[in-house]
């Protein structure tokens, strides 16, 4: 049951780091755990429809949840981390992805078209980078801040630019995040483009930053940039898994899981760091025992 | 005053975006004509650069947020490129994630007059396809009003198709029906007003002629008096300003023969490619067509 706490986890990691965040420590690896758990059940055949984890982006995610409060948002598959990060109710996650009717969509969702209403996350077809247009004009139309997160494949959609350079035009409250994790599929974006999104951005006149995925470095940009959006973040990052389900094929690039837990080490906190990962563990373990045993 | 069909939809517009907090989607809808003299002067108008892939997205975010927008496309033949946000988001979102996106999709058919092979389409059969969008195709000003109350009761969106021919129309136009009529005619979109120009010629040449004005693509209810007619007639036609393979004269005439046992019959755009010149146009089947296949149909009958 070890990998099984793993990807809910995440979510309550990113709660318990938040409170650790007001007294100088960030957040972060709440949803790393969750994913995890979902991994372990994935792998132990629980689930009976794709499953497209964010083992490896999570922190992304944990770091815009610190900074971005009352946003709309409008992600895409691999949203798990998102979810959880932003207070998205791990149950409904758990059920969805066991296409149970107590799911954060009744089972119609699955994993790749999470939604949750409770913190105005808003589903997604299907259609890569649709999302992008539909916040924009969420945003035209609502004025309320919107968060809008695509992926460095999606960025490549034919809705992308003309939705930048409608935000732009229009001055409009949102901020556009890529996780740029290098892979649509399998198929690495120097094959596919020679252009950097976050210069499309910026032509357009959008302020943009291309960042690794440090979550620090995401807080401080994201909060900066929510003094004045709209703003575009590129997010350098690795994912661990395959496109979908629970494969991979070599070691990531690197593990910012990992190191973060060397840095909160060299912090001196290496005991709350194991008490977080433990009362987390057992909380998202707790879970899924309960769901998986009626099962 | 009586206002033509064009008046009623801009004056309906007007009132939602003045009063119902609604906002009014689209590309140069405040260009040459205003669209036909159907879209308003007033706040809510709302320009969107030239981008028929990420417009619609715009409309959906809107809808999202509770603004119940009007989308205008002003050739329904681009909404082959328009359509992925209202297909695949807007109409699924009520079922999949129980959030309404109520979006009012003015889809316009325009023919003739050399407009070619992409514009000139009326294409709404294609969207009766789609789960959880309703389609219409109203063309007199009560159809409209009707529709349109319709949309502001209920939260799915709508996907309206008009046609141009219709914005001047000021009349209703009321079903046909008489005892020992010859045949039931099924009337769709701008194809009606050609139907009523074959029945005049057809009944002076003694063919009686029932004629039913379809304004609900989908759902499809047809009235009981439609069947009761086919039972009678035993021979019917459905017309339409669309392709008639695949589309919704085809798939109706296949609902009435089996809820009545009648021959029904479709009549639609032909199977080809519209041309730009006169004499290559492919557009809403014209009275005499009608006259003719009409009049074929019941010379074959069995009655």
């Amino acid at each position: 049951m070890f990998w099984l706490s793993l990807d809910i986890t995440a979510g309550y990691m990113m709660t318990t780091l938040s409170d650790m965040a007001d007294s100088g420590y960030s957040n972060t690896w709440t949803e790393f755990a969750n994913s995890r758990h979902v991994k372990e059940a994935a792998d132990q055949d629980c689930f009976k429809i794709p499953i497209y984890l964010s083992i490896g982006t999570e922190l992304n995610s944990a770091a815009l949840s610190m900074v971005l409060k009352g946003y709309n948002i409008f992600a895409q598959h691999r949203g798990h981390a998102l979810y959880l990060n932003f207070g998205g109710p791990p149950e409904g996650l758990r059920d969805e992805l066991l296409g149970l009717p107590t799911g954060c969509s009744g089972g119609m969702s699955g994993s790749n078209a999470i939604q949750s209403p409770e913190i105005n996350m808003f589903g997604h077809s299907g259609l890569m980078g649709e999302q992008i247009p539909i916040a924009v004009g969420a945003a035209l139309a609502s004025k309320q801040p919107t968060l809008a997160i695509c992926g460095d494949a999606s960025v490549e959609e034919d809705y992308i630019y003309p939705s930048l350079g409608y935000a732009a035009t229009k001055k409009l409250p949102i901020l556009f995040v890529c996780e740029d994790n290098d892979l649509s599929i399998l198929t690495k974006v120097e094959v596919r483009r020679n252009w950097n999104p976050s210069d499309v951005a910026k032509s357009l006149g959008i302020p943009s930053v291309d960042i690794t995925d440090d979550p620090w470095l995401i807080a401080y940009h994201a909060k900066q940039m929510s003094k004045n959006l709209p703003g575009f973040i590129n997010i350098r990052t690795v994912r661990h898994l395959w496109h979908a389900g629970t494969g991979s094929d070599e070691s990531p690039e690197w593990n910012r899981y990992q190191l973060i837990i060397e840095k909160l080490e060299e912090l001196g906190l290496s005991k709350q760091t194991k008490y977080i990962d433990k009362e987390n563990f057992q909380k998202v373990d707790q879970l899924w025992k309960e769901q998986l045993q009626k099962q | 005053m009586e206002r033509t069909t064009a008046e009623t939809i801009r004056e309906i517009s007007r009132d939602h975006l003045t009063n119902g907090n609604g906002l009014l989607f689209g590309q140069c809808v405040t260009a040459v004509g205003w669209v036909g003299g159907t879209v308003p002067d007033c706040e809510g108008l709302v320009e969107i650069p030239m981008t028929d892939i990420a417009g619609p997205g715009f409309a959906v975010g809107a809808a999202l947020m509770g603004r119940r927008p009007i989308f205008v496309v002003r050739y329904q033949g681009f909404m082959w490129y328009n359509a992925s946000s209202f297909v695949n988001y807007a109409a699924k979102s009520k079922e999949v994630w129980g959030n309404p996106c109520p979006i009012f999709i003015r889809s316009i058919a325009m023919e003739g007059n050399g407009i070619g092979h992409t514009a000139s389409s009326c294409i709404h059969s294609i969207f009766i396809h789609s789960p959880g969008l309703p389609v219409a195709a109203p063309i007199t000003p009560q159809e409209y009003q009707l529709v349109w109350d319709h949309f502001i009761k209920n939260d799915d969106p709508i996907y309206v198709s008009e046609h141009r021919k219709s914005y001047l129309l000021k009349e209703e136009m009321n079903d046909v029906y008489e005892g020992d009529a010859d045949i039931t005619v099924i009337a769709i979109s701008g194809a009606r007003l050609n139907v009523l120009e074959a029945e005049k010629v057809l009944r002076e040449k003694g063919i009686k002629c029932n004629i039913f004005h379809f304004l609900w693509l989908k759902p499809f209810d047809p009235p009981e008096i439609l069947l009761e007619s086919l039972k009678k007639t035993k021979v019917g036609i459905v017309i339409d300003s669309d392709f008639e393979i695949t589309g919704a004269s085809r798939s109706i005439a296949y609902e009435l023969i089996h809820l009545t046992g009648a021959s029904v019959h479709a009549l639609g755009l032909e199977d080809r490619v519209c041309g730009v010149a006169s004499h290559l146009e492919n557009i809403t089947p014209s009275s005499q067509k009608i006259e003719e296949v009409v009049k074929g149909l019941v010379d074959n009958s069995e009655r």
